[in-house]
This record gives C-alpha cells, structure tokens and sequence, in this order.
C-alpha cells in the first residue's frame, strides 16, 4: 500500500493547554482580574514573596491566590493565615502546573472579591515555561544563594519571563552572586525584563516591586 | 518530567490528524525541538512508546529535528552559537543576545497510511 503523506504545518505541540489558557485569560478579562504566574526553583521564596506583597498591599488591590505544589497544603495553610483567598492544587507528582489544573482552581476562587491573582507555579525552572495558565504576567524568582551562573544552565525561562525578582539580598555578602553580570547577560537575552533584587526577609526592595506590579496591572487595565 | 505531559499532546495531535484523513495507521510523527526547548528526546520516546499502544499511532516512528541554540548579538547583529558558558559575541565580545533559534517546540508532519 502507498503511504499518503499527511503534511500538517507546524502545530504547536501544546496547542490544547493553550486553548485552555485563553479560556482562563478570558475569564480573568472578564471579571477584571490580572494575574501573575511566578515561577522559581523550590525554596528561591515564592511564597514569602506573595506573603510580604499581601501584607505590603495592605487589601488594595484584593489578592486572591493559587498555591501550585506536588503535594501537602504547606503553602496554603501560610496564606491563608493572612485571610488571602487561596485554592492548593496538589500535582501528585507533576512537576509544573497546566491551564486545566487552573481552570479547576478558579471555579473554588470568589473571582468578585479578587483583583491581582498570584499563581504560584511548581518549584522548576523547566517544566512551567511552556506550560501557558491564562496569566497576563510571568514573573521569575531567583534567590541569591542559588547563584548567578542560572540562565548558562536554564536559559529558556530568563527568555519568557516579565521581570526577575532576585530574593534574598541580605545574603549577598556571604555568596559570590555576580549581580552585574547577572544584570548584563539575563537583559542581553531578554531587553524588556524588569530586574527586581529584594529581601523578603529584611523587606528591602519589596516597596520597588509592588510598585513595578501596580502599575504593570494599571497598564494592561 | 514534563515530557509526559508533552507525549501526551503530541500523540492527542497526531490521532486527531489521522481521524480527520481517515488514516489506518500513524507511520511518523516528525517533531522539531530546539535545544533550549527543555525536551529530552528518549524520555518522549519512552513514554510515546506506552501511551501510543493499542491506538493508531502504535509502532509509529518519531523523528526529532534539534535546532541548535543561536543568538543575535545586540550590539554588532553577528549571528553566533553560544558555546557552553561561553556566550560573548565573537565579534564585538557583548553578552549573549537575541534567541532566534533554539526554542522551536512544534510538530512539522505526520505521515499516514
């Protein structure tokens, strides 16, 4: 028998979840929620990120959350001590989130009562990249003690992401984090990122980038 | 580990294709991925390989086109691979650059019988 040919031009090979991204952006439109995928290796400071911007925020704009983690409700239990909104999706294994699990997550969310939405990704520097949510945002977190050699090793990320935030300056003076270099290659690959160095744990710099994420929301509104 | 994930899309794309041509068979499935895809090659053969049995894409063959990694210099526009930890333009000695391939991540084709 003759073998037919079947050319189909480039699909993109996550065509579905992205169907279901632009699902979830719509929603989001519609209900005027802007929202924030942040992305970071595990223990770079997602959490205490969304923790200081909350209690920074101080409830304008409304911050509702999406804690994304292969298991436990760890994450969740902390914020929702602030009083946030939060839904945990556990991935029983998976290594990053998918818009479906979004979807999911936002039907358990009082979307009326939510106006900056923070979906935490799985901590992987990989997997999430091409994984689209429906976020209008893609933050990066990057902590000092991880070092500054991380876009020669992942550097797809530093390519996709709105703005790095790099966490934990306090510690700069114990790690050889080259911040300049960082700085010079990570706008070399990507001129339109915003690079935030804060300390979650000091609060230095925090003021910088809720500043940086309110008017990044008022612009897109 | 996101590959499964990504198999599973791939095979999702190929048995709708096939549907729609009214195919008997999946022969191939010709993937392009570059480098900074983050995409191993055999962990989605492997996983294909499991997720593709008893359906029309059992046996097929999957082919993966890589796409080095390149950049455009900013300063000077030299079009130059970056080596290991060595991603300086080799013409003015500038940082990296503009990524204009190396993040190709799509299927070209799927052959049918």
């Amino acid at each position: 028998m003759t073998n037919n040919i079947a050319v189909i031009e480039s699909i993109p090979i996550l065509r579905a979840n992205d169907q279901v991204a632009q699902d979830n952006r719509a929603l989001l439109d519609s209900r005027d929620i802007f929202a924030v995928n942040i992305m970071a290796s595990p223990g770079a400071g997602k959490t205490s990120l969304i923790l200081r911007t909350i209690e920074a925020l101080q409830g304008t704009p409304r911050v509702g959350v999406i804690e994304g983690d292969v298991a436990s409700r760890v994450d969740a239990a902390k914020i929702a001590e602030s009083g946030t909104p939060v839904v945990q999706i556990n991935t029983q294994g998976g290594c990053h989130l998918e818009a479906t699990m979004v979807s999911q997550a936002l039907k358990k969310l009082p979307l009326n009562d939510i106006d900056l939405l923070f979906i935490e990704n799985v901590g992987n520097l990989i997997c999430p990249v091409e994984f689209r949510l429906g976020e209008h945002h893609n933050v990066m977190l990057i902590s000092v003690p991880e070092g500054s050699d991380k876009p020669y090793k992942y550097p797809s990320i530093f390519t996709v992401v709105d703005a790095i935030v790099i966490n934990k300056i306090d510690l700069l003076p114990y790690c050889d984090f080259d911040l300049p270099a960082f700085r010079e290659l990570v706008l070399a690959l990507n001129p339109q990122v915003q690079i935030l160095p804060l300390s979650c744990q000091t609060e230095k710099g925090v003021s910088a980038w809720t500043r940086w994420l309110l008017e990044t929301m008022h612009t897109s509104q | 580990m996101h590959e499964l994930a990504v198999t599973q899309s791939i095979l999702d794309i190929a048995l709708s294709e096939a549907e729609k041509a009214n195919a008997k068979q999946i022969t191939s499935i010709h993937l392009v991925i570059g480098d900074f895809a983050g995409i191993v090659d055999d962990s989605v053969q492997f996983y294909f390989d499991f997720i593709s049995q008893d359906t029309l894409a059992q046996n097929a063959t999957l082919s993966f086109c890589r796409i080095a990694a390149r950049f455009r210099c900013r300063v000077c526009g030299t079009e130059f691979a970056p080596q290991d930890q060595d991603w300086g333009c080799p013409s003015c000695g500038a940082a990296a650059g503009e990524v204009i391939a190396g993040r190709e991540f799509y299927i070209e084709s799927i052959e049918i019988e």
